[in-house]
């Protein structure tokens, strides 16, 4: 499949500010199922800063905006052909240990509900299974539903409440199966539904799994399924924050509003 | 009853090294004595130096008591040490190196994945890179205490951003000036080329994009932290700049300081900081210091951060059991330094033994600091031992014990005299191209007769630290 991307963030200020600095997590990551045919990162009036590969292999790159700025567009252009690779991350280098992905945060801490939630997978022996099994359980706890929850819910929060979107049950898939001792991971990435709903207000997000013997295995519950080759991948992290396409401060007194669209369609062929 | 080892003496007999002290004090009236150690504490405040060690907190503006009979030791003693410490360090860089890289030491099973892993410290933000010239720590400061002539061992490692060199070399100065007779009668090694070779420790970490002579500065979080005078007492000292986080900013692939003359590149950076707040960017969102974007910068290698973020999961409490088998490991060489035995309350057997044995046994927090949150078992109550119990049984795994160590006593100017008093040392390891060590340190003492607790915070002292050339 050949998927296009143009994934557009644009940050206004009320009052200028006196300068911006970002950190992009935003080039496809380099594995097997995804081959980038083009791919551009436009910020206006920015100045690349350093650009490296880190541990868990996503490529980040930095950028700096000079102030008074007060608004700036981060334009994301790309062409990239996928293909079905079952949910498993192949061919990806990276350096991080699995181990790494069992520490909690704030928003992937497990309350009693979650670790209650985990607990009805524990009788399954393989972890591949015990996986799928946690995935199906946080898609039948928590009903896709967009506006019932917000950027900092948390992964209980969601739970409790029975409704979220995609990083909600990114969250408390990653919450339980941390619980159920198996390692696991936020990604970030884009994801084609159909052409006649293009135009999407965020991007996408699932969650990695780590099963021994085979990998990090991506589970995507909002969708119930694993990713495939409807799904860009950018990259990871222990939670939403930690994987950020876009992290970014600026400094001054002025608000900051925030437009964000994204288009991923498939090149018929 | 535990009977301690006195540095000054050995079969009741002055040791050669402190026999010069002995005459000194001998010919010393009372009221001399007192006289100096007015002017002494005079000095002190003039210079300002007043701030708690090692980051204790406390009053900012107390002074802590400085005992002028200094601590002795011989070039023999040193000579053993310095290679220790020398060891140590190297060890230590060596496991950080390894644990943000491969992390063969963990794959070969000689330390648990979940103490590396799963610790707070280590830093995954900069897993698969290494610093320049592969140091992490370029200022360890290795905890010594000693129980007999031969004995010594370390209580614990300092990674990150060890403080109090200051007073190591303050003490001296006063000394100096005090007592001059003292230094033309002795033959001290001296101690005052530590900021300079602390300047050229960190000039030899520069990141590989500098071309010229790096421009090296200090980082402070401001007047406000307890060890401010000891940032702007060094970076005077090194020449170098002192700045706070609102001096800088990184533009495209550098960081840079604000000056009068317009933006200047920064090369190495020395931040006595924490990780936590060096780039909100990176770290944490809500604090309002750090630089955001360093560790971008850093990471891309456009500047050298010291110590390098991450460093901190070397000298974690539970991590210092496997520092023997760190330098086992990476050097091929045996310790040449003990650690103190230590009992891990997230072992179920040592568990065990430590809660049979609270009134014997030490016990501290994995992350603590200061002398806070331990138990110090023999000087215990029953009802502090239980509700310690308590704590432990909570969370073993953040608590680790150790025996009560028979800490040996230098001889201490007291209100009735000379009486012997506990003391531990500690000296400040430099790693860059080179490792050096400035023979000397800072000796805490313990100064309430009895107590085993140096910490400045709980009635601790300083001395000045001597090592005789040989």
């Amino acid at each position: 499949m050949i998927l296009t991307v143009e994934h557009v963030t644009c940050y206004r200020y009320n009052r200028p500010a006196r300068a911006l600095v970002q950190s992009h997590r935003l080039t496809p990551s380099t594995c097997a199922g995804q081959r980038v045919l083009e791919w551009v990162v436009t910020v206006t009036d920015g100045i690349a800063g350093g650009a490296f590969r880190d541990g868990a292999g996503d490529w980040i790159q930095g950028w700096t905006v000079p102030g008074p700025v007060s608004e700036v567009t981060v334009a994301v252009r790309g062409r990239v052909e996928t293909s079905d690779q079952a949910g498993v991350l192949r061919g990806h280098r990276e350096l991080t240990a699995p181990d790494c992905y069992l520490r909690s945060t704030a928003v992937t801490r497990a309350d009693p509900a979650l670790a209650a939630l985990a607990a009805k997978a524990d009788g399954i022996e393989q972890p591949l299974d015990r996986a799928h099994r946690l995935a199906d359980l946080v898609a039948e706890a928590i009903l896709y539903e967009p506006g019932a929850t917000e950027a900092h819910t948390t992964a209980a929060e969601a739970l409790k409440l029975g409704r979220g979107v995609c990083q909600d049950h990114a969250h408390a898939l990653i919450a339980a199966a941390r619980v159920a001792g198996l390692p696991a991971r936020y990604v970030s990435g884009y994801l084609f539904t159909d052409a006649e709903s293009a135009d999407q207000e965020a991007a996408h997000a699932w969650a990695e799994v780590w099963v021994r013997g085979l990998g990090w295995v991506g589970f995507d519950p909002a969708n119930r399924c694993c990713p495939d080759e409807r799904y860009i991948r950018l990259g990871s992290g222990l939670d939403a924050q930690d994987a950020a396409p876009i992290r970014g401060i600026a400094r001054g007194p002025g608000v900051e509003r925030l437009e964000v669209q994204v288009a991923v369609q498939a090149v018929q062929q | 009853m535990t009977t301690y080892f006195n540095e000054m003496y050995e079969k009741g007999r002055v040791r050669p090294h402190y026999r010069q002290l002995e005459d000194w004090t001998k010919a010393m009236p009372a009221e001399l004595r007192e006289m100096k150690q007015a002017e002494a504490e005079a000095l002190f405040r003039r210079i300002g130096i007043t701030f708690a060690v090692y980051g204790e907190g406390g009053d900012p503006d107390r002074l802590i008591p400085f005992d002028m009979f200094p601590r002795v030791f011989t070039a023999r003693e040193w000579s053993r040490l310095e290679r220790g410490i020398k060891q140590r360090a190297r060890a230590l860089n060596a496991f950080l190196c390894d644990v943000y890289g491969r992390g063969e030491i963990v794959r070969a099973g000689r330390i648990p994945a979940r103490l590396v892993y799963r610790n707070a410290a280590y830093e995954k933000s900069v897993v698969g890179f290494t610093p320049p010239k592969g140091v992490y720590s370029h200022v360890v400061g290795v905890d010594l205490v000693r129980t007999g002539a031969e004995d010594f061992y370390v209580l614990e490692d300092n990674c990150r951003t060890p403080s109090g060199v200051s007073y190591m070399l303050e003490n001296r100065e006063i000394m100096m000036r005090m007592f001059p007779e003292l230094f033309r009668e002795n033959r001290i090694e001296p101690v005052d080329s530590y900021p300079e070779k602390l300047r050229r420790t960190l000039a030899s970490v520069a990141p590989a994009k500098c071309s010229s002579d790096p421009t090296v500065v200090l980082l402070t979080p401001g007047h406000f932290n307890s060890a401010y005078y000891e940032h702007s007492f060094l970076a005077d000292l090194m020449g170098v700049e002192l700045v706070e986080g609102a001096d800088l900013f990184v533009e495209g692939e550098f960081l840079y300081m604000r000056t009068t003359e317009g933006p200047k590149r920064v090369d190495v950076l020395y931040r006595r900081i924490d990780d936590a707040f060096i780039d909100p960017l990176c770290f944490r969102p809500d604090s309002l210091l750090g630089i955001p974007g360093l560790m971008d910068v850093y990471r891309a290698g456009g500047v050298t951060i010291c110590s390098a973020p991450g460093a901190g999961v070397a000298d974690d409490k539970a991590v210092y059991t496997f520092v023997p088998e760190m330098v086992r490991f990476y050097l091929g060489e045996e310790p040449l330094l003990n650690n103190v035995p230590t009992w891990q309350c997230g072992k179920e057997e040592d568990l065990k033994h430590v809660l049979a044995n609270l009134s014997e046994l030490v016990v501290k927090e994995v992350h603590g600091s200061g002398g806070y949150g331990m138990l110090v078992g023999p000087k215990s109550s029953k009802d502090q031992i239980a509700a310690f119990r308590a704590r432990i049984e909570a969370d073993p795994d953040n608590y680790i014990a150790q025996p009560t160590l028979a800490l040996s006593t230098t001889p201490t100017f007291v209100n009735e005299g000379i009486a012997p008093r506990h003391v531990d040392l500690r000296p400040y390891c430099l790693v860059g191209e080179r490792i050096e060590l400035v023979p000397g340190g800072l000796t805490r003492v313990a100064l309430t007769e009895g107590s085993l607790v140096v910490n400045s915070s709980q009635g601790g002292g300083v001395k000045d630290t001597w090592v005789l050339a040989e």
